[in-house]
């Protein structure tokens, strides 16, 4: 076998595209170390970017890639409800402000959909962006889920809630600071909220109780976002 | 390890039964999730169990486990964007206005009705 019919075959099997999908990510992972993990140098959108020039450059469609790469995109389900634990766990935290989150938790999460949403539509974005953006401040594994339920592409999707991550995580601290808000678990919470996981790897950074509330929010945004987007989206849509 | 796998895998396969046969908008895997929530709960009542010992069971370890490469697993989704670079390509202001302008339109929405609500109620424990 030469090395280009070797090329051939290997381009085609899971194992393959599985193994590069894990290599691009320790590659992207090393480069956001080495930046001292600041939220613009983003691992994962860097591994989607490694991963689709790779696709590029050897022809390969996106079919065969994700013959490979479906077998980790199958823990994204058991993921999601793992989710479960954590928020389970911070459930104290609920009962002690209740009301307060409860208020920012219904208006933060309808305010998050509506706004994205009426936005790109006032600009003329087509109906496939206006479904793959409306759940963006959703952790990924709930806003893809939601997308595909929704009959949407997931991958827009995907793209649109990790750059909507690296925005929030970018703009929470100077925005709060200027408004002087110094309460740290309002600032968490909205930062969990508008921003999942990497605003709450943020917020981790500044203050462990703004981490925690952080947290907290994402995973109750997690039930409350997918509930809200069917109800409000015919109508956002129109 | 497995135990724990085996209770997300059954409720995921619980969640997607639920909302495919009552047709319900919200995806399986969070149905599953709110299901797990509410089963915790129950089973609190029924033999207490602390946040550690949550931590070391195997339902604990098996989240752990999975959540700890959660980055990873929105990889494959992601690359799919290529399908889509030329839509992106033509399309791109209106997403990326939208979403600056609702990122911040839901950070201070959501800080202020918390900072309200906690007034009105009259808060404990001020930060």
């Amino acid at each position: 076998m030469t090395p280009f019919h070797l090329w051939v075959y290997l381009q085609t099997t899971p194992l393959f595209w599985l193994t590069a999908t894990l290599a691009a990510f320790l590659a992207a992972d090393a480069l956001a170390k080495a930046a001292g993990r600041r939220p613009i140098v983003n691992h994962v959108l860097i591994a989607i970017a490694l991963l689709g020039g790779l696709l590029k450059l050897s022809g390969t469609d996106y079919q065969t890639y994700f013959n490979g790469a479906q077998f980790v995109h199958f823990l994204l389900g058991p993921a999601t409800v793992a989710l479960g634990v954590p928020i389970y766990a911070n459930f104290a935290l609920v009962r002690r402000d209740f009301w307060p989150l409860a208020a920012a938790l219904l208006v933060g999460a309808v305010v998050a959909v509506a706004s994205a949403v009426l936005v790109a539509r006032a600009l003329g974005a087509p109906r496939a962006v206006l479904i793959a953006i409306a759940p963006k401040s959703v952790t990924a594994a709930v806003a893809i889920a939601v997308t595909e339920a929704l009959g949407g592409a997931p991958p827009l999707t995907a793209v649109l809630v990790i750059a909507t991550g690296i925005l929030g995580a970018i703009i929470v601290t100077p925005l709060r600071d200027a408004l002087g808000v110094t309460d740290y678990a309002a600032r968490g919470f909205a930062a969990g909220l508008a921003s999942h996981g990497i605003g709450t790897a943020r917020a981790f950074a500044v203050d462990p109780v703004a981490g925690v509330f952080a947290g907290l929010a994402m995973g109750l945004n997690a039930i409350v976002t997918p509930a809200v987007i069917p109800a409000l989206l015919p109508w956002l849509i129109g | 390890m497995i135990r724990g796998f085996f209770i997300l895998l059954a409720f995921e396969l619980v969640g997607e039964v639920v909302a495919r046969g009552l047709a319900l908008p919200a995806p399986g895997p969070v149905i599953g999730l709110a299901l797990l929530v509410v089963a915790l709960s129950f089973y609190q009542r029924r033999r207490p169990f602390d946040e550690e010992a949550l931590a070391a069971s195997d339902l604990g370890q098996a989240a752990r486990g999975l959540l700890a490469i959660l980055p990873l697993l929105f990889v494959p989704a992601g690359v799919g964007v290529v399908q889509y670079l030329s839509l992106l390509r033509e399309q791109a202001l209106a997403p990326a206005v939208a979403l600056v302008v609702s990122t911040v339109a839901t950070l201070l929405a959501t800080v202020g009705v918390f900072l309200l609500v906690k007034r009105l109620t009259g808060a404990k424990g001020e930060a």
